[in-house]
């Protein structure tokens, strides 16, 4: 969708969560949750709306690993790197994990790191565009991208 | 009459296949012409038997697992429905060692309930707690609190009665209940357990808090991380809105209070409880200097209180049962129960809810059965990418915040021999530079200069000279750090300097290998 057709909905968003206390959180969420990400113009109607410089808005945007300024990847894989995973073997699955990404077409899959799902007496976890899985050997992953690749 | 199989939905189950093995069960049903009714409950928290299925009958509840969905059509086939015998039979769920060996307390309802059922966890003592609040003065909710000897549960271990009391003494034209849910912590999740298991448990511990210092408005600042406790929080708070323990006027008393859901955004330290203020206002994790401590001036400048999961969650039984039986439990000032998180590369990983005092060693071995490598265990992390790294020396120590001061949350993850500790001590500070706000020097310059040393420590560059300037470094971070970001950095990295010198290339007599 091109970015100006969004904006009658960022609008809505914006006037939806413009009063409540500290409301800048949830409304990047609320916007990135419809638009799948944040878009640059979206900065200044939300500094006017909440009374922040642009400045502030790029400042909390970029703060959080959560938010992305550019549309997502057709999927994301979220790769846990903590020390409980550490110690199950991530650190040679996330190598085997870079490979097999790059071999897929750019816009396919995003790989990211992720410091912990949670999942601590699971290790090494991950998490597929929505799915979590635990116990992820390489063959797994390999597994589950295809599965991922052959789902849409 | 039907017949009630648990499949538990917490994320850990899910992440292990719960939900085709739900499917099945239902699916299984149906061909035979069985009523069964399957009922999502939360995680006992043994989760190397995850997902495991429970099935009532007989007055009890028998166990089997790690169920598969392929394994479905064979356990109706043993008649797993009243209890047959089958390779995964666990026999019944209360009489399993691990579970039998606990002291759950705070955890008492994990695994039993449905979260989504407020029926589930009204027929188990809830809101028993908040209604003999209601019927106390708010001073004597605060007296009980310190009475029962609860410490603050996220890592701090501060006094909650006294924190408490410093709110309800405080001015300010409203006060606010803020639930650090935004567990970061490697190695923990016993939060993410409680929350996906027993979610009212949290709701009931915030407005008795609520009650007791004359709060109106509470938040739970749950990490984006959590997805499925952030859905699960969403629902109970709306079911409990609308049988009246949330809201205006609670259960007739008079009193008002409620919540509301915040989601974080991927970032570790807001869960330092002033970034978090900073980050539900809007504005970006940065921490702030203390005093004012949040308890006079918190969030919007007024006072709050902020509270781990454990801890609010604690509170209800507390003032249901009363603090003296909370207060016999434990060892020396750390009163009560924690609930250990079992992690990393150990064979039985799972939470373990008993009094302080336990020693790490029968953690280790008693409930965690060794690693799950099968090798021995080298170098165990207790407290988060905070804490120290301890080596077998030190697994007899009886575990409270007093023995052990970066005790933290209580997770605990496992390293087996194969563990490179250099490289860990490198992460340590890797991560610290990632996750630093960039408020203090100390913190955001001395994590990427503690990368840089051990970068030229693990390829042996003048070692001897970069390990002094290492300890330098770490004295500097652990003494000026605004907060315990960059002050506990030090605690993995020197402890794993300290007790396994070979890694960093340092024999025991302290020269350098090949140097």
């Amino acid at each position: 969708m091109p970015a100006a057709s969004r904006q009658p909905q960022i609008d809505t968003l914006i006037a939806a969560h413009a009063q409540r206390p500290g409301a800048l959180l949830p409304l990047l969420h609320a916007i990135q949750d419809t638009c799948g990400h944040i878009p640059p113009q979206a900065i200044a109607p939300i500094a006017a709306a909440l009374n922040l410089s642009q400045a502030e808005v790029h400042g909390v945007i970029t703060f959080y690993r959560h938010f992305r300024s550019t549309p997502p990847a057709r999927h994301t894989v979220h790769l846990c790197c903590g020390e409980a995973c550490q110690s199950m073997g991530a650190e040679a699955l996330a190598g085997h994990a870079r490979a097999r990404v790059e071999q897929l077409a750019p816009g396919e899959c995003d790989l990211q790191p992720v410091y912990c799902l949670g999942l601590c007496a699971t290790a090494p976890a991950m998490q597929v565009d929505d799915a979590l899985h635990a116990r992820v050997t390489p063959e797994k992953f390999d597994a589950l991208i295809e599965a991922m690749r052959s789902a849409k | 009459m039907s017949i009630t199989v648990y499949v538990p939905r917490d994320a850990a189950a899910l992440a292990l296949g719960a939900d085709a093995v739900a499917q099945a069960v239902m699916a299984e049903a149906t061909r035979r012409n069985l009523a069964v009714r399957v009922v999502r409950n939360g995680s006992r928290g043994l989760f190397w038997l995850e997902p495991l299925v429970e099935v009532e009958t007989g007055g009890e509840r028998i166990a089997y697992g790690p169920v598969a969905a392929d394994d479905v059509p064979a356990l109706f086939d043993a008649g797993f429905l009243r209890g047959g015998k089958h390779a995964l039979r666990q026999g019944a769920t209360d009489a399993i060692p691990y579970l039998q060996k606990q002291q759950r307390y705070t955890l008492a309802r994990i695994g039993l309930v449905d979260p989504a059922s407020l029926a589930d966890y009204l027929a188990l003592e809830g809101y028993a707690g908040l209604r003999r609040a209601l019927a106390l003065s708010p001073g004597a909710i605060v007296e009980e609190v310190i009475a029962s000897g609860l410490r603050g549960r996220g890592g701090a271990a501060f006094p909650t009665g006294r924190k408490w009391q410093t709110v309800a003494n405080a001015q300010g034209a409203c006060k606010y209940i803020v639930c650090n849910a935004d567990e970061g912590d490697s190695g923990s999740y016993s939060d993410r357990l409680l929350m996906e298991s027993d979610p009212h448990a949290l709701f009931e511990g915030m407005a008795i808090a609520a009650r007791a210092v004359g709060a109106s408005r509470g938040y739970i600042y749950v990490r984006s991380e959590y997805p499925h406790a952030l859905a699960i929080l969403d629902s109970a708070i709306g079911q409990a809105r609308a049988a009246g323990f949330l809201g205006a006027d609670i259960l007739g008393s008079g009193f008002s209070f409620d919540i509301e859901l915040r989601k974080g955004a991927g970032s570790y330290v807001c869960g330092e409880e002033t970034a978090l203020l900073e980050s539900l206002e809007g504005r970006r994790g940065m921490v702030r200097a203390k005093p004012p401590l949040p308890a006079v001036a918190g969030l919007f400048g007024q006072p709050t209180v902020v509270n781990n999961v454990i801890t609010l969650a604690t509170v209800p039984r507390i003032l249901a049962q009363g603090a003296v039986a909370y207060q016999a439990l434990g060892a020396g000032r750390s009163r009560g129960t924690l609930p250990f998180q079992l992690a990393g590369n150990i064979k039985y990983g799972g939470v373990v809810e008993v009094p302080f005092g336990i020693t790490l060693r029968a953690l280790l071995h008693d409930f965690g059965g060794g690693t799950a490598s099968g090798r021995p265990i080298r170098a165990v992390q207790v407290g988060g990418p905070l804490g120290m790294y301890l080596p077998e020396s030190r697994w007899d120590t009886p575990l409270d915040y007093e023995s052990l001061p970066t005790l933290g949350h209580g997770g605990i993850v496992v390293h087996d021999d194969t563990a490179d500790m250099a490289r860990l001590a490198r992460y340590a500070m890797q991560f610290c530079a990632l996750e630093s706000c960039g408020k203090c020097t100390p913190c955001r310059i001395g994590s990427v200069r503690g990368v840089e040393l051990l970068d030229a420590i693990i390829a042996n560059r003048d070692s001897t000279a970069q390990i002094d300037l290492l300890r330098e470094l770490c004295g500097t971070m652990r003494d000026a750090s605004l907060c315990a970001m960059g002050g506990m950095t030090p605690y993995p990295v020197l402890s794993a300097l300290e007790h396994f010198p070979q890694d960093f290339g340092i024999t025991a007599q302290g020269g350098r290998h090949g140097a």
